[in-house]
C-alpha cells in the first residue's frame, strides 16, 4: 500500500506571482511526483487575432504578457513584416533591439527580486526592485509607457527617439549598471542565497535538451543555445556570446540571469554606439499579409515561437504563440522529483513562470 | 567565518544613510516625461466628424456620430495606444502627459458640436454601443 500524501501547491501561494497549480505527491517531506495544471487566466487572445485587423492586433499582442510586452509586440510585427516582405529601417531595428534588452534587464531584475523574496531575503528583494524602478523610468522616458511600451507597429516604430534622449539614456544606463553591480555581488557571494540554491533542483544538460527546456533554464544546465544567435533584429551585427553555466541547479540559473543583465547592458551600449540615423517606419498602407510565417525570438524567459497564417484579408487566419514557460513546465516537473517540500517554491520560481503568457 | 556577508552590509548601510527612494504619493509627484502617455484630450471645434478615430480605435473607446455631431470617449476602455492621435487629419486629438485620475465608475465624456465651446459636459453617461467583432 502506498504511503504518500498529496499536497496542493498554488494557484495562490505567497511566492507565486502568477497562478499555477501543482499536486505534489509526498513521501514524508520528499516529492515523489508533481502534477501541474494551468487554466486560471486564459483570455482567448489567439482567437482575438482572427477577429481584429492585423495592424490593431499589434496592441493586443503586446498584452499577452506584462513583463515581456515589448518582445511579444516585436515578434508579432516581425512575423507580419516577414509575410508582407517589408524591410524595416535600420534605426527602428536598433531601437527595437535596445528596448528588447531593456525588457530583458527589467524582467530579470523583477525575477531576482522575487527569488530573493522566496529565499526570505527581504532587503535584497527591495534593492532589486529599487533598481528596476530606475529602469522603468528609462522605459517611460523613451516610449511613454511604463509596462506596455506601445511603440512597435507593423512597418517599424510609432515615433522616433531623439539623439539627445538617447544620450541621456546612455548616462542613466551607466548609473543603473553601477547600482546593479552592488546587488549582483550579493547574489554571487552571499551564503544565504547559496545555501538555499546550490545543488537544489538539478537538471542535467541531457535532460534539459530532451525535455525541451529553453532560456536560462537550458543555459544554466550548460547548453549554449540562445535564439538571438539567429541574428534577428540587430543581434547579427553585435558582438556577444550566450551566457552559460554548467551546474544545472537553482544557483546556476540565478547566475545566468545575473550575467545576462550585465551582457544586456553591454548590448545596449553597442547599439547606442552604432545607432544609424534616419526614419523609423515604412508605410504598409494597402498591403495585406498572405501565407504562413514561423518566427522565433529570445524572451527573458526563453525562446518564444510565433506562427502566423494569413490569407490576404484584414484579419489573420491563425495566430499561435508557444511561450517559454509552457516549454519549461516539463523540465520543472522533472526537477521537482526527489526534492524537499521546502525547496519546491524556489525550484518553481527558477523557471520564472509566466502563466499569463502560457495561457494567453 | 567568511567576509562574504559584507556586500549586503555595505548596501544596507548606504540605504540607511540615504533619503527614502520612494515618494509620498499623491502629495509628492514626479514630473511626467515629455513622451508620457497620460490621457486623451479632444478639441471639438476643429473636428469634422470624419469618424476615422472611431474606426481605428482598437477597443471601441471612441464613438463619433456624423449626424448628431457628437464625439464620446470612454476612459475606462482607452488603452492610450495613440492610433486616434496619429490618424486625426485635423489634429484635434492630443495625448497629454498628465495621468487620468483613478476612476470609481465608468467615465464617458461626450462632446457636442452645438456647445461651441471648449467646456464639455463632464461625466455624462451615455449608452455604449454593442461591440461587434470586426471582420474583413
Amino acid at each position: 500500500m502506498s504511503n504518500t500524501t498529496i499536497v496542493p501547491f498554488g494557484p495562490q501561494h505567497p511566492v507565486l506571482p502568477e497562478p499555477i497549480h501543482l499536486d505534489l505527491e509526498l513521501d514524508d517531506e520528499r516529492v515523489v511526483q508533481a502534477l501541474p495544471s494551468i487554466g486560471y487566466v486564459h483570455r482567448g487572445l489567439e482567437l482575438l487575432a482572427e477577429r481584429h485587423d492585423f495592424i490593431e492586433m499589434a496592441n493586443v499582442a503586446e498584452r499577452i504578457c506584462g513583463i515581456c510586452s515589448f518582445i511579444h509586440g516585436q515578434g508579432y510585427c516581425q512575423g507580419i513584416e516577414q509575410l508582407m516582405g517589408v524591410e524595416v529601417p535600420p534605426r527602428a531595428v536598433y531601437l527595437r533591439t535596445i528596448w528588447g534588452e531593456i525588457s530583458r534587464i527589467q524582467s530579470h531584475l523583477l525575477w531576482l527580486g522575487l527569488s530573493a523574496d522566496a529565499l526570505g531575503y527581504e532587503s535584497l528583494f527591495q534593492h532589486s526592485w529599487r533598481i528596476r524602478e530606475m529602469l522603468v523610468d528609462v522605459i517611460e522616458e523613451t516610449t511613454g509607457g511604463r509596462v506596455i511600451f506601445g511603440v512597435c507597429k507593423v512597418g517599424g516604430l510609432r515615433k522616433n527617439v531623439d539623439d539627445a534622449v538617447l544620450k541621456a539614456v546612455r548616462g542613466r544606463m551607466r548609473d543603473i549598471q553601477t547600482a546593479f553591480n552592488e546587488i549582483a555581488d550579493v547574489f554571487r557571494q552571499d551564503p544565504t542565497v547559496k545555501k538555499r540554491t546550490v545543488g537544489v533542483g538539478v537538471l542535467t544538460a541531457e535532460d534539459a535538451h530532451i525535455l525541451g527546456a529553453v532560456g536560462p533554464v537550458l543555459r544554466g544546465s550548460g547548453v549554449a543555445h540562445d535564439t538571438r544567435k539567429l541574428g534577428y533584429a540587430a543581434f547579427g551585427e553585435l558582438d556577444w556570446e550566450p551566457v552559460v553555466e554548467q551546474e544545472g541547479d537553482c544557483y546556476a540559473r540565478c547566475i545566468v540571469r545575473v550575467r545576462e543583465i550585465d551582457q544586456s547592458f553591454d548590448i545596449i551600449a553597442q547599439c547606442l554606439d552604432r545607432m544609424p540615423a534616419g526614419e523609423v517606419e515604412v508605410s504598409v498602407k494597402g498591403k495585406r499579409p498572405k501565407g504562413e510565417a514561423m518566427f522565433r525570438l529570445e524572451q527573458p524567459r526563453g525562446e518564444v515561437c510565433y506562427y502566423i497564417s494569413a490569407d490576404g484579408k484584414k484579419n489573420l487566419a491563425r495566430f499561435r504563440v508557444r511561450t517559454p514557460t509552457f516549454a519549461n513546465i516539463a523540465p520543472l516537473v522533472h526537477m521537482l522529483k526527489g526534492c524537499e517540500l521546502a525547496d519546491v517554491p524556489v525550484i518553481v520560481l527558477t523557471i520564472d513562470p509566466c502563466v499569463s503568457c502560457t495561457e494567453r | 567565518m567568511s567576509w562574504s556577508w559584507f556586500p549586503i552590509s555595505s548596501l544596507v548601510t548606504k540605504s540607511a544613510l540615504h533619503r527614502p527612494v520612494t515618494r509620498l504619493y499623491p502629495g509628492e509627484r514626479r514630473a511626467a516625461y515629455a513622451r508620457t502617455r497620460g490621457h486623451i484630450e479632444f478639441k471639438i471645434n476643429d473636428c469634422t466628424f470624419c469618424t476615422i478615430c472611431a474606426v481605428k480605435c482598437p477597443t471601441v473607446a471612441i464613438v463619433a456620430s456624423k449626424q448628431d455631431k457628437t464625439w464620446a470617449i470612454d476612459y475606462s476602455r482607452c488603452i492610450l495606444c495613440g492610433n486616434c492621435v496619429d490618424d486625426c487629419r485635423e489634429g484635434c486629438i492630443e495625448l497629454k502627459t498628465a495621468p487620468w485620475p483613478p476612476m470609481l465608475a465608468k467615465e464617458v465624456l461626450t462632446f457636442r458640436k452645438d456647445y461651441e465651446g471648449p467646456q464639455p459636459p463632464s461625466g455624462v453617461a451615455v449608452a455604449l454601443p454593442v461591440e461587434k467583432p470586426k471582420t474583413s
